[in-house]
């Protein structure tokens, strides 16, 4: 029995799973939540390296695969290195190497997912805490545009609504939780104020707020974005009356209309909040380290995501430089795809760039960016077949563990392999 | 290795500017070399590496200025070669950055000012990435509940081997305390007012907390004393809680030859004034308090006009600070331990304020009689960038310069400063000890900060001539010289010539290894795990950084048993 296992699922970052382990097999897993235990328990492998011949992807040895991937790094004029969100870092610091190595463009998936609340950032700071201070104090939880009961399944009770702590021992019975969504989640039922906006309203919903937080609720309209004005007050009424308050917002809010200005808006709300109480804000991340490559990103490069090497020096400029950019203004000539699924996850004009050119998918597990690969490259799991490091949503860095031995290389040690054949590449010039 | 000739500065030693050669074996000062280079330098300066025992390089607050702050990375860009990493930031620089540009200035040493337990996994992460110095972190504990509970019941020897675990815990070096209580006052959005008033739900005052932990932390006989934050920093007339709170501990004795209590950037905690309007400098009576007593040291925490990214335990500094200057503002609570803010901000020669406060630092370092007292820093990147170093030697070196700067200042930097009629410009052995041999002294590294046999063979050579550069007049020349080290020696290895990195060695990490009893440690280990259980968000056994963290690690014994 290992115990005190980290979960390689969600932003989360469960670190008390208990798993059984027999002549190296995983036989149980307890504690975690469905989507933790099914990844751990481990599902439908990619069994050997594979390369596109004629159309086909057929299975060849590692050093073929390392060969083909190095000679499409090195032959492309823009490569994108992509993915890292379901990695450790470790990982991301070479893939940063590389990306540097061969002047490519290195993004994560927090460009299609939690991006625009670090742009957000950027214009306004974030005032956050570590998930246990929200556990121990907060007495009124906000979730917009989150839905934690489907995607975070264990965060109420371990750190948020329904949680104890010092200073909240009754748990969910001593808090106050409002839910800011466009349907009725299994979330919003927990709530004891449910605000049903408009589909790509929170722009407005939150600068309503703003204004009523200010007081200056005079100027407005007695109905925004279909909820009533007086809907707004008692919200509004909640936050200031709380002891220790706290937003957490999901992709409801950063990719639904204004995106990072509705992130910018929110996080102004709680700065203006903490004039009357105190007030947090945390954004939901999504994949258990998509938080760590922003982290190891920023140390290594001075800048969280869509970097771009092509100088020699970091050049950073979403909008221009993000994974999605180069893929719909078709200039990438090359992706490495890394512990992620663009392909499931990109708009459609960008996955038809992916098709156009050379793809190499890192990954343990098939998935549809498997159908595009051009190089299959399987890998040991993180967290259960490898150990390493990843930041959960709140920034705090945990050590992950090795459970059973893998077949398969690392991530790390694959990057390494191809990192060495680049270099080689570079010699022979 | 041998370096032939240079004007040699090593005032631990007694060396007062003498010509004289020194010698690098296995990366030890020896008495003679047995072969290898010889560095010819004749004509030039001879100093020990430089040591930076206050800069935040390292760790959560830092990534976040990086990560809010694009435009700064911006700055500084200088791309990768086939030997170095990109460079960005000017004052929150990438990882790389940081060990080339300290290596530059001729510095090899470097120590983080603050780390909470909870996250130094990702300080020491970052201080895995930075190339070239030899760095340490120092571990907060003013705000941390067990300290506080400790406290509370009276239980120093308790204190004491909690104060151990954390920093073995951390893998930190020291005890930092920053704004005690205030930080846990934070929590629910409070402060604290002064040494006396009461920490809410805790019922201890910062006054019982900081002679608590300097007890504890002598008790442990660690190599640095405690490094203080005051209460009310950055607040005008907040020279009354620096000073009560130095009377406050008078009677603490040190348990090794060194300071008691180290007082960090005083130049934030030495302001007179009822509020912003009156505001003054009150480093006269600082300096003049630290003339009495020697058992107690502080650095500068020098400002620097130009962009600063400011970063502290002292959350609702940090807070106060956004709502002063409309600043964007990042805020961090650390469960149990700590909180902290982040927050971007502009130093103006024609602020008022600004102007004050860049002459308050100076005249701490010049008007304490005593260098190896005050140590040079700008708390970086409080202050301003630590790449400003040259420019801070300079002012202290000439009065020349300081009265070319102060004509360019808000005229209110000479009304409420004493700094025009400060006649006294340093010498080379008193910035010897201001950038070298005191910061070693009082972190306690006795291997550092000087060029005795058994020193590590750490030196900086200057291409300036103390012989024919006047400093006090050729200011210029001065700056120039110490931008660029034509030598930085790390370890017995030629690390920069000529002012461009040679060769990229990864430092090491110091950490504290302090022992207790055991009975002492049990009874720590029992509160803990109740802690574990009920209020923190991990498992105990996920919390310590593991070996993984510290690849170079010097460990440095202390303790009780």
């Amino acid at each position: 029995m290992a115990e005190d296992v980290l979960c390689p699922f969600c932003g989360c970052l469960c670190d008390d799973i208990k798993v059984e382990v027999e002549n190296d097999q995983i036989v149980g897993v307890k504690r975690a939540c469905k989507l933790g235990s099914s990844k751990i328990r481990g599902h439908e492998r990619t069994k050997a390296p594979m390369v596109r011949k004629d159309e086909e992807l057929v299975e060849t040895s590692y050093e073929e695969a390392y060969d083909r991937a190095a000679k499409i790094l090195k032959d492309a004029k823009r490569p994108l290195l992509y993915g890292w969100c379901s990695t450790v870092c470790e990982t991301h610091k070479k893939g940063i190497l590389l990306a540097e190595e061969v002047g490519g463009v290195i993004d994560s998936t927090a460009t299609v997912c939690h991006g625009p609340s670090i742009i957000g950032i950027e214009e306004k700071g974030l005032a956050g805490s570590t998930l246990g201070q929200i556990k121990n104090r907060a007495d009124l939880i906000v979730f917009w545009g989150a839905n934690p009961a489907e995607a975070h399944p264990r965060h109420t009770l371990r750190y948020s609504s329904n949680s104890t702590g010092m200073f909240t021992p009754d748990g969910r019975k001593g808090r106050k939780v409002i839910v800011v969504d466009v349907r009725e989640t299994r979330t919003a039922k927990n709530a004891d104020k449910f605000l049903l906006i408009k589909p790509g309203t929170d722009y407005e919903v939150i600068s309503a707020l703003r204004m009523i937080v200010a007081g200056k609720g005079e100027i407005v309209p007695e109905k925004v974005a279909g909820v009533a004005k007086s809907d707004l007050e008692e919200a509004a009424e909640m936050m200031k009356a709380a002891r220790f308050g706290a937003i957490l917002f999901g992709l409801g809010m950063t990719h639904s209309r204004g995106r990072y200005k509705n992130v910018d808006n929110a996080l102004s709300l709680v700065a203006d909040l903490n004039g009357f109480t105190k007030f947090v804000v945390m954004a939901m991340r999504g994949h258990y380290n998509v938080a760590g490559f922003g982290q190891v990103c920023a140390w290594e490069t001075g800048f969280p995501m869509s970097v771009d090497f092509s100088r020699g020096a970091p050049y950073f400029n979403p909008g221009e430089t993000a994974a999605c950019d180069l893929l719909a203004k078709r200039e990438a000539d090359a992706m490495m795809v890394v512990a992620a699924d663009p392909v499931s996850n990109f708009p459609r004009a960008t996955v038809e760039g992916m098709a156009e050119i050379p793809v190499i998918q890192i990954d343990p597990f098939p998935n549809p960016t498997t159908l595009l690969a051009d190089v299959v490259i399987p890998s040991a799991v993180c967290g259960v077949e490898a150990e390493g490091t990843a930041y959960r949503m709140d920034g705090l860095s945990l050590r992950m563990k090795k459970v059973v031995d893998s077949p398969y290389p690392t991530d790390e040690a694959i990057i390494q392999n191809i990192l060495d054949r680049v270099r080689r590449l570079g010699d022979d010039n | 290795m041998i370096i032939k000739g240079g004007f040699v500065c090593d005032p631990k030693n007694g060396i007062l500017g003498e010509e004289m050669d020194i010698c690098i074996e296995c990366g030890k000062i020896v008495e003679k070399s047995v072969g290898g280079d010889v560095i010819d330098a004749r004509g030039m300066l001879v100093l020990p590496g430089g040591v930076d025992a206050h800069a935040h390089i390292a760790g959560a607050k830092v990534n976040s200025g990086r990560i809010m702050r694009p435009e700064d990375g911006r700055r500084g860009i200088e791309p990768r070669t086939k030997l170095l990493r990109p460079s960005t930031g000017y004052t929150v620089p990438n990882c790389y950055a940081m060990g080339y540009r300290y290596a530059r200035l001729g510095y090899t040493t470097a120590f983080e000012a603050a780390t909470p337990i909870l996250e130094s996994r990702h300080t020491h992460e970052e201080l895995e990435e930075i190339p070239i110095v030899d760095k340490g972190a120092l571990t907060l504990f003013g705000n941390n509940w067990e300290v506080l509970e400790c406290v509370r019941d009276g239980d120093l020897e308790k204190l004491a081997a909690f104060v151990a675990w954390g920093l073995r815990a951390s893998r930190g070096y020291g005890v930092k305390v920053v704004n005690p209580g205030g930080g846990e006052a934070w929590g629910f959005g409070g402060n604290v007012k002064g040494i006396d008033d009461p920490v809410p739900n805790f019922g201890v005052t910062p006054r019982e907390i900081i002679r608590y932990l300097m007890r504890a932390n002598e008790i442990l006989g660690l190599p640095h004393s405690v490094h203080l934050h005051t209460n009310n920093l950055g607040k005008p007339g907040n020279y009354e809680t620096t000073l009560e709170t130095l009377k406050a501990v008078e009677d603490i004795t040190a348990s090794r030859d060194r300071q008691v209590l180290h007082v960090t950037h005083m130049q934030f905690s030495a302001y007179g004034g009822t509020g912003w309007r009156d505001f003054e400098s009150k480093a006269p009576e600082i300096a003049e308090y630290f003339n009495h007593h020697d058992q107690f040291t502080m650095d500068m925490g020098q400002l620097i006009f130009g962009s600063a990214t400011t970063m502290t335990a002292d959350a609702p500094l940090e807070y106060g600070n956004a709502r002063l200057l409309h600043a964007k503002w990042s805020n961090h609570d650390i469960e149990l331990e700590e909180s902290s803010g982040v927050v971007p901000l502009v130093y103006g020669r024609k602020m008022p304020i600004n102007a004050i406060q860049w002459a308050i630092g100076l005249e701490l370092a010049l008007l304490t009689k005593n260098p190896w007292q005050v140590i040079m820093t700008t708390d970086h990147p409080n202050g301003g960038p630590f790449v400003n170093y040259p420019e801070v030697v300079t002012l202290l070196m000439s009065r020349v310069k300081r009265e070319e700067e102060l004509k360019s200042l808000h005229e209110l930097a000479s009304k409420r400063s004493s700094l025009p009629s400060i006649e006294r410009e340093m010498d080379w052995n008193d910035i010897a000890i201001v950038t070298r041999a005191a910061p070693a002294r009082i972190l306690g590294l006795s291997e550092k900060g000087h060029l005795g046999v058994g020193a590590d063979g750490d030196v900086t050579i200057f291409d300036i001539n103390p012989a024919d550069v006047d400093p006090s007049k050729d200011h210029r020349k001065v700056k120039e010289a110490l931008a660029k080290a034509r030598y930085t020696i790390k370890a017995g290895e030629v690390v920069v010539r000529d002012g461009d990195i040679t060769a990229v060695p990864q430092g090491r990490t110091y950490w504290v290894d302090a022992s207790v009893p055991e009975d002492q440690a049990e009874k720590v280990r029992a509160d803990l795990v109740e802690k574990f259980a009920k209020y923190y968000s991990i498992q105990m056994s996920n919390y310590m950084v593991q070996d993984a963290y510290v690849t170079h690690p010097r460990v440095v014994k202390a303790g009780v048993i």
